[in-house]
Order: structure tokens, then sequence, then C-alpha cells
């Protein structure tokens, strides 16, 4: 069993759902991020996704834009990324890493290399927003060979016949993006959220995490009841870009026990 | 004879076009993919299409014979197809009557675009106008400052003009929040992308209501000249006008077709948006394409004298007609252009956009290694009222 696989299955015998974080590799500079990975864990994350910084995130919203701005300003490229998780991987062993962005940085270091070095630095899981799965057969199949599940996303739009599609390739968790639009909008709509789901767990087998739009406890509490893992990026991006340097470490490991406590109150 | 027949079902010339998008807007693309299908062989659209083509944007466009010019030079005749005459002043207008109609069938009442000088922005604001649709704009914050006029004109035809302050704050970050903003309200709204780019079908859908301008210079050759060019050149900045001339040829190996990108200040410094002559193949906007892009795969800024050409990625269908060597592509630098904008100014009395200049100034470099009987056609995409502020900066005079 892999990590993804190991770390759902335990919080399923806790009857516990999963908190997974974004943040942004090199954000807000590229000393600080295995510091903060480490602190996230130790608020109480059970998955990190890592966001690889891209000039032109055409699915982000602002804040996770300037995110990647900051990061490109220190000029952090997907080697820099993988060296960081490596440098995570000598203190934890135990907490998955999903690296979430787009298709061009991987193409142009290579995708087959690209696959065996994310493997060699402790990479987990893969998530190329701008890979759908009619465009990506060879690209599971690589990162498959490489112990790699890549994780897709689904949304409120996606059509019967897509969900089919994706739960076929999709390895180690579905995304669900729970409103249309892009990322840091702020009108989670739990009910449609819940119907949603139903439907998803009719066909794929696999956990099902809920993001987008999820800025406090009682949101993050409320989809936990609903889903198998809850996804939170802009908001604590937010408070990485209103923290001063001093207290970046600290505010966002609260703001992360926050919502652990939240989501644990929820159990179901 | 292989019949050209591309791009596929998924979109796809070769390795390049597709559909690169996050799941959000997949729905958003297979609506429009769908509605596409059934009106491009719907005769009552295309019918429409046609009328709007004549009565409104003037249509038929002529062919000119640039004598004056071509003798001076001493080789072969340049013709020039006059996009420039036109409403609103470029082939840009071409496209956004055809998706506007399209919009319209597809029952949305808002349209929205991505603008870099401003060409493609006035184009859409003038149809929405025209069709009696909320318009809105998206240009980067540098492109404001740099094109003033344009933004002005936007107001006027009633469109808002929104400043887009990400990245390099140029068109592709005006590209980029296009589409946000089409993911966050795609119920009633129409994506207008003004060139051969984006996920599929943008690049096929732009090209067939491009291709007009190559469908109706076959017919006005035959007539006036009784044969087709030997050479046809066009500009390259996302490929639109380039592609709509070349698309009615590519099956007719007999006549050359010669893409021309900007090489700025040089193809060898890296102030330039040659994307095809030195970029390499990667994933930007929706699609596969070559782009001009850093060793991170970082889309890098572009600098061309002509906003209009002034885009980090190129039509996936050139990628295509390039790697086939169907067609060829080579730089101009701004020098080079400004120099043909004189020229055409001086001999024909004709003022042609900076971004058709970057054409023209090939074509004077090629015509005198062809024989006087031989034949070239230019594109002439657009007029050159619009860059008189940036001639005169130029040229160290103050208006
Ligand atoms: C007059 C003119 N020609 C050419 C272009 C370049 O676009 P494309 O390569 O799509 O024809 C522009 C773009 O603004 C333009 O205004």
């Amino acid at each position: 069993m892999n990590r993804i696989a190991q770390t759902f299955s335990v919080l399923q015998s806790n009857h516990k759902k999963a908190l997974i974080p974004f943040i942004t590799a090199g954000d807000p500079a590229p000393a600080l991020t295995v510091e903060l990975m480490h602190s996230l864990v130790n608020a109480g994350s059970d998955i990190i996704e890592l966001g690889v910084p891209f000039s032109d995130p055409m699915a982000d919203g602002p804040t996770i834009q300037r995110s990647s701005e900051r990061a490109l300003k220190h000029r952090v490229g997907l080697h820099d990324v993988l060296s960081m998780v490596s440098e995570f991987r000598k203190e934890n062993m135990r907490t998955p890493v999903v690296l979430m962005g787009y298709a061009n940085p991987v193409e142009a270091m290579g995708y087959k290399y690209f696959a065996a070095q994310a493997e060699k630095a402790g990479i987990d899981g893969v998530l190329t927003v701008d890979y759908p799965p009619e465009e990506c057969e060879e690209w599971v199949r690589c990162l498959e060979q490489h112990g790699l599940d890549t994780i897709f996303l689904l949304s409120p739009t996606s059509t019967q016949s897509r969900i089919a599609q994706v739960a076929k390739l999709a390895k180690g968790y579905i995304y669900y993006v729970s409103l249309k639009g892009v990322t840091g909008a702020s009108h989670l709509d739990l009910k449609s959220v819940a119907l949603r789901l139903e439907e998803l767990r009719a066909v794929i087998s696999i956990p099902i995490g809920v993001g987008f739009g999820i800025r406090d406890g009682k949101t993050a509490g409320a989809v936990a009841k609903l889903a198998d893992a809850v996804v939170i990026g802009s908001r604590i991006i937010e408070e990485i870009e209103h923290s001063p340097q001093n207290k970046l470490l600290s505010n966002v490991a609260e703001l992360v026990a926050r919502m652990r406590e939240a989501i644990d109150a929820q159990r179901s | 004879m292989n019949i050209y027949d591309l791009p596929d079902k998924q979109g796809h010339f070769g390795p390049y076009g597709g559909v690169f998008v996050a799941e959000t807007l997949i729905s958003a693309l297979d609506e429009l993919r769908e509605q596409y299908d059934h009106y491009r062989n719907n005769a009552a659209f295309q019918n429409e299409f046609a009328n709007e083509l004549k009565h409104y944007v003037g249509r038929p466009s002529p062919i000119y014979h640039a004598r004056r010019w071509s003798e001076h030079l001493g080789g072969a005749q340049i013709l020039l197809k006059r996009e420039d005459l036109n409403h609103t002043g470029a082939h840009k207008v071409n496209n956004t009557v055809g998706q506007a109609l399209l919009a319209r069938r597809m029952g949305k009442s808002r349209v929205i675009a991505e603008t870099g000088a401003g060409q493609h922005g006035v184009a859409t604001a003038t149809v929405a106008a025209r069709y009696g649709m909320q318009c809105v704009v998206y240009m980067g914050s540098e492109d404001v400052r740099r094109q003033a006029t344009n933004v002005y004109r936007m107001k006027l035809l009633g469109a808002e003009v929104v400043q887009v302050k990400s990245g390099s704050r140029t068109l592709k970050d005006a590209l980029n929040e296009a589409m946000r903003d089409w993911v966050t309200q795609v119920e009633n709204t129409f994506y207008i992308i003004g060139t051969v780019a984006g996920p599929h079908p943008y690049p096929m859908m732009v090209r067939d209501f491009q291709t007009v301008i190559g469908t109706e210079a076959k017919i006005q050759m035959q007539e006036a000249y009784g044969k087709q060019p030997d050479v046809l050149i066009a500009c390259v900045g996302g490929g639109s006008n380039a592609i709509g001339l070349f698309y009615p040829y590519i099956d007719d190996q007999s006549v050359r077709m010669i893409g021309v990108e900007a090489a700025g200040k040089g193809l060898e410094t890296n102030k330039h948006a040659a994307t095809l002559s030195k970029g390499k193949p990667g994933v930007l906007h929706g699609n596969r394409t070559y782009l001009i892009q850093d060793e991170n795969g970082q889309i890098i800024e572009t600098h061309s004298i002509s906003a209009g050409l002034d885009y980090p990625g190129v039509g996936p269908e050139h990628a295509w007609l390039k790697d086939i060597h169907r067609a060829e592509y080579v730089g101009v630098t701004d020098d080079e252009a400004l120099a043909a904008f004189h020229a055409l100014c001086r001999f024909e009395g004709i003022m042609p956009a900076l971004e058709s200049s970057h054409a023209l100034a090939y074509a004077a470099k090629f015509a005198p290694t062809l024989a006087k009987n031989q034949l070239i056609l230019v594109n002439l995409s657009g007029r050159g009222d619009k860059d008189m502020a940036t001639v005169a900066q130029m040229s160290g005079i103050a208006l």
C-alpha cells in the first residue's frame, strides 16, 4: 500500500477525515517551504498538496496567482520543488505529498525524467490541472510505473460519462472542485455538494476530497461530514501573505489546527 | 494526393492543439464544440455570416497590385489582400462577427474577449454593439497604458474594459483572466478568442471564420490574373490572418506559404516574439504548441514593436505546418518592419498596421529574388492609423 492509501486507511479505521492543505512551493521564500510543510503536519494535516509555481495559472484565482508570482520572483522551478520534497523526506517518511501544478513545467523537464525524479524525491501523487483524462493516458501510465498516483479534478459541471472516464484513470483520491469558477472564490453550496458526492460515490471507489471555497472551520466541518477529505488552499495562502515573517509559521499552524478541530468535531 | 483534413475530432493538428484545460472548463468547451459542429454545416447560419461580412464588414476586400513599390524593388509583383479596408480596419472583425453570431444562436447575452493592442477588443466591442450584447474586454494594465486610444474606442462602443494586473500584465495574462471569467459565468457568457489559439474548437473555429480571406483570394486571383500566386506572405502573431489566407491553399503544393514572426530587436537577442523560430513545444492556454519559455517551462515576456504580434504562443496549426514543412516561418525585426511601413506609405499611399508591416518587410526582401512575372500575395491584415503614435515615437517626433 502506498502512502496515500495508507493514510486514508488509517483515518478510516479511526473514523476521521483527511485535512489537506495547499501551499505553493517557494512562497513566500524557498528557504521556508520545508519548515512550513513540517509545521502543517504538526498542526494536524494528513496530506500536503504542494503547488509548483507557474507563470500562467489559468485555473487559479488572484490569491494563488500571487503566491505563484512570489515564488517565481525567487525563480523556483520544478527541480527546486523536487529538492524541497527530498529535504522534507529526511524527517518525514509518513505524510503523503502531492504535487499540484500545470503541464508546461513538467513537459519542459520531460515527463519521463520528471516521474523518475519525483519517485526518488518521495512524492506520492501528481495533479496536473490542465491534463484532462483524454490528453494524458501515457502520462498516467508513466506515473504508475514509478508508483505515483494521478489525482484528477471533477467539477459541478462534469457529465456522467466524464465521471466514468476519470474514475477509470484516477488513483489516490479524487479532488472535487466544489464550485464553478477559480480557486479562492467563496460561495460553496453545501446542499449541491452533498447531492453531487452521492452521484460520484456511485461510480468512484477511491476517496473523494472537496476543495475550492473552504475558508472557515464551520464550512470545513460541514464538508468533512460529506467527503473523505477537506482541501484548503487560498485561505492558507492568505495567512502566509498577511503574516509577518516571524509569525508566519505559528499563524499558519494555528489556522490549520483550528480547521483540524472543526473537522474532527464532525466525526461521523 | 493527400487531402489536408485537420484537426481531428479532439482538435489535434499532429501532436499540437487539443484540449488542455482544467475540468471546470470542459463542459463549456463541450457545449461550444457541439453547437459549432452544428452551425458549421448549417446553411442559414453560413448565409447570415456571409451577409454580415458583405454588408457590415464590407467584403470582399480587394486585391491591389502595388505596382510602383514592386517596380522599385525590382523583382516579383507584390499584390496586397486589403483586409485593412474592412470595417474597424483589420481582419479581426471577420472572426468576431462569426463568433458573435454563434453566441447569439447559443442564447448568450454577454460576450468577453482578451486583447493586446486593442484591435480584437475593438472588433469585439463593435459586434457586441451591433447585436446588442453586453461586452467585457480584458486587457493587461501595461497594454491599457500603451494603447489609450483603443481603450477609449472600446468604451465609446459600450464595452467595459477590465485591466489585468497579474503576471506580465499583457496579452497572455488578459487571456488567462478571460478564461477565469468564462468558467465563473459560463451560463450567459460567450468567450470570443481573437486568434487561432486556445483549446479546441477555437483554433479550428477562428480559422474557419478567417478562411474567407483565402477563399476570396483564390477567386480574385483567377479572375484578375488567370493564375494563383507563387508565394503567400502573412504576419503571424497568434496566426489568424495567416491561416485565413493559407488554409484554402494548403493542398496546392505549388504555392509557397511564408509566415512572418516578430523578430523584435533580433532573433539572437531575447527581445523578440518569434515563437516558431525560437520557441519549444509545450502547453499553454489550452493547447499544445510552440512557446517562448525558459528552462523551467515558465512563459517569458516577448517583445515586438507591434503589440498584435507580441504573444509567446502561436496557433497549433502553424506549429504543425512548420513541422511538416508545408509552410515556412521567418522573422522580421522592428527596424525592418518600420522601414516597410514607411515604404508602403510613400510608394502606394497606404498606411499599413505595424503587424502587417512585418509581412511587407519580408516581401520586400524576397521579391528581388524572384522573376518579374512571378506573384507574391501579401495579406495586408490591417491599417496603420492605430500605430501613428508608436511610429512617431520611434522616429523621435512628438505629436
Ligand atoms: C492588423 C493585425 N494584424 C495581425 C495581427 C496578429 O494576429 P494574428 O496573427 O492572429 O493575425 C493583429 C493582432 O492584433 C492585428 O491587429
